[in-house]
């Protein structure tokens, strides 16, 4: 039985992102089509922190794409608070996988472009963005240049630079992935912490298991491609979390475990997983 | 190094002076060091025939640097523009790719025909021949703009002129500063043949009036300041350079030479 309408309206009206069927094809250049999602249902709460795993290749950086707007669902709906997504919308604030810092631009005015772009008086927006630089305690490098600063400093700036425009949704492609252990640790804590006094909802990409478990509320395990929701899990462990000691925590290990199972599935299936067993 | 570099110096002049003077190569063709110091040396402290050396060279240098800044300005804005316009980009494609197989030069005659001795058509053979190069450069350098970083302005909230001001133009700069290295020796070219070809002024001039007296001390004098003259822009060219781009990170190639020269 299909729940009331009125009901389905509400669910669809809290959520901050929904996916609704969605497929998405691309085309090449050959008249041959790709299918990168298949499928694909996905909801987002208001303040939820969603992480989404899968084998790499799946579709995960599309999906983001797709909340963007730089890409458009082939079929069904994707929506941002109700409404479906047209274009860049200014709500949406993204961190990027590689880094995406202006390297001509030094630290400051890296984290000042959000508001400058978006019309706001200049030296507000440097009182602001000096401000932000403090938070992520990067304000003793203000005029420093990208190529000066650790890959952890950078992903700092970069956290800042995207925080500064208050976003509501906050998406993140496989943020620390370039990081080494510790540096990964200390920034998904500080991710956590920024987070939590913002109360955005946050799309986590990551091929990281563990990572996607101690930062999330729920994490969605996708198919190797087409990408399409394999299963979700609730991640009950209580915040606020230290990443890098809740990984030791029974709950932890029992949640991780479970997942992995799902996931190793959807692995060994992927191209890239194949490619590499036949080496 | 730097005594070998002189070395190699010395051993050609005393060479060339040499077998000038026992007259295996001869004299009238291809003067002698010894002519051409000395005629350096009258240039500079008697003046030319023309006047003084300092107002030839500055003619000369006066259409380069207009026919490059022209050159330059024009050769970047219709490479971003084109750069970030598709549409204007296939349409004119075809006219590019023909206008970019004329060797540039020979369009020299034309201008001094038209604009006539004077500077104006200096200026413009160094402003075709700065032009396409620019063009070329920056149009590519629009074109290899770091998609992620375009996406990401995007998403900070940029607007497409934002976009073309804070990501396109920085990033098609070390294309167009490669380029504006190499033309500034273009323009110099330019006015000089423009000079050769008819002119009242300039080092150009003064070659071509050396040349018709059959002076070939006059000619390699000449070619001596032109030499010097070019030197000098590129040093500026670079310093400039170095300049403007104190964000990058110093490429390994001048690591290497940093370190060979501590
Ligand atoms: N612009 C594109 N054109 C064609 N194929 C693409 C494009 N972007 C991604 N793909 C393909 O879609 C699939 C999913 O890519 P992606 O979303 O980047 O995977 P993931 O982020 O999970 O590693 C890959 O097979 C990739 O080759
Ligand atoms: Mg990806």
């Amino acid at each position: 039985m299909l729940p009331p309408r009125r009901w389905r309206l509400a669910v669809e009206m809290t959520s901050a992102i929904a996916f609704d069927a969605v497929n998405l094809w691309f085309h090449a250049q050959d008249g041959s089509a790709l299918q990168t999602l298949r499928d694909f249902n996905m909801q987002v709460g208001r303040g939820e922190f969603v992480a989404l795993v899968g084998p790499t290749g799946c579709g995960k950086s599309t999906t983001l794409n797709l909340i963007t707007g730089l890409l458009r669902p082939s079929s069904g709906s994707v929506r941002l608070f109700g409404e479906t997504v047209t274009g860049i919308d200014p709500r949406v604030g993204f961190v990027f996988q590689a880094d995406a810092l202006f390297p001509w631009r030094n630290v400051i005015d890296n984290v000042v472009l959000g508001p400058m772009y978006r019309g706001a008086e200049k030296s507000a927006a440097y009182v602001q963005a000096q401000r932000w630089l403090e938070i992520v305690g990067l304000a003793k490098f203000a005029r420093h240049y990208p190529h000066q600063l650790s890959g952890g400093m950078r992903k700092r700036v970069a956290l800042a630079q995207t925080f500064i425009n208050k976003p509501e949704i906050l998406l993140m492609d496989e943020p620390f992935s370039a990081l080494d252990v510790q540096t990964r640790g200390l920034m998904q804590d500080e991710l956590l912490e920024l987070w939590s006094s913002t109360g955005a909802s946050v799309v986590f990409v990551t091929h990281d298991l563990e990572e996607a478990i101690a930062l999330a509320d729920r994490v969605y395990v996708l198919t190797a491609g087409p990408a399409t929701v394999k299963s979700s899990y609730v991640i009950d462990l209580p915040r606020p979390r230290v990443t890098t000691e809740i990984r030791y925590d029974p709950r932890f290990i029992e949640i991780s475990r479970q997942i992995w199972h799902d996931l190793r599935d959807e692995v060994q299936k992927s191209p890239v997983a194949m490619v590499a067993a036949n080496v | 190094m730097l005594g070998l570099q002189v070395l190699i110096l010395v051993g050609g002049l005393g060479g060339w002076e040499m077998l000038s003077r026992l007259e295996w190569l001869d004299p009238f063709f291809f003067s002698m060091p010894s002519m051409i110091a000395a005629r350096l040396a009258t240039w500079f402290f008697n003046g030319t025939a023309q006047g003084s050396i300092w107002f030839q060279i500055w003619v000369t240098v006066e259409e380069a640097l207009a026919g490059f800044l022209a050159g330059a300005s024009a050769g970047v804005v219709a490479g971003i523009v084109l750069g970030r316009n598709r549409l204007a980009a296939d349409v004119l494609s075809v006219y590019i790719l023909i206008a970019n197989a004329i060797p540039r030069i020979v369009l020299a005659p034309i201008f001094v025909m038209s604009l006539g001795l004077g500077m104006a058509s200096k200026i413009a053979v160094a402003f075709v021949m700065v032009f396409f190069v620019v063009f070329a450069n920056a149009f590519q350098g629009v074109r290899e703009a770091d998609r992620n970083i375009v996406a990401h302005a995007q998403i900070l909230g940029a607007s497409p002129w934002q976009i073309t001001r804070t990501v396109i133009i920085p990033s098609a700069l070390s294309w167009i500063f490669a380029s504006l290295h190499v033309s500034f020796g273009f323009a110099i070219v330019g006015a000089v043949v423009g000079e050769l070809l008819g002119a009242r002024y300039g080092i150009g001039q003064m070659i071509a009036t050396a040349q018709g007296n059959f002076d070939a001390a006059g000619v390699f004098a000449g070619m001596i300041v032109l030499v010097a003259v070019a030197l000098l822009a590129d040093l500026t060219m670079t310093l400039i350079e170095r300049r403007l781009a104190r964000w990058r990170p110093p490429s390994a190639h001048e690591m290497q030479t940093q370190a060979g020269r501590s």
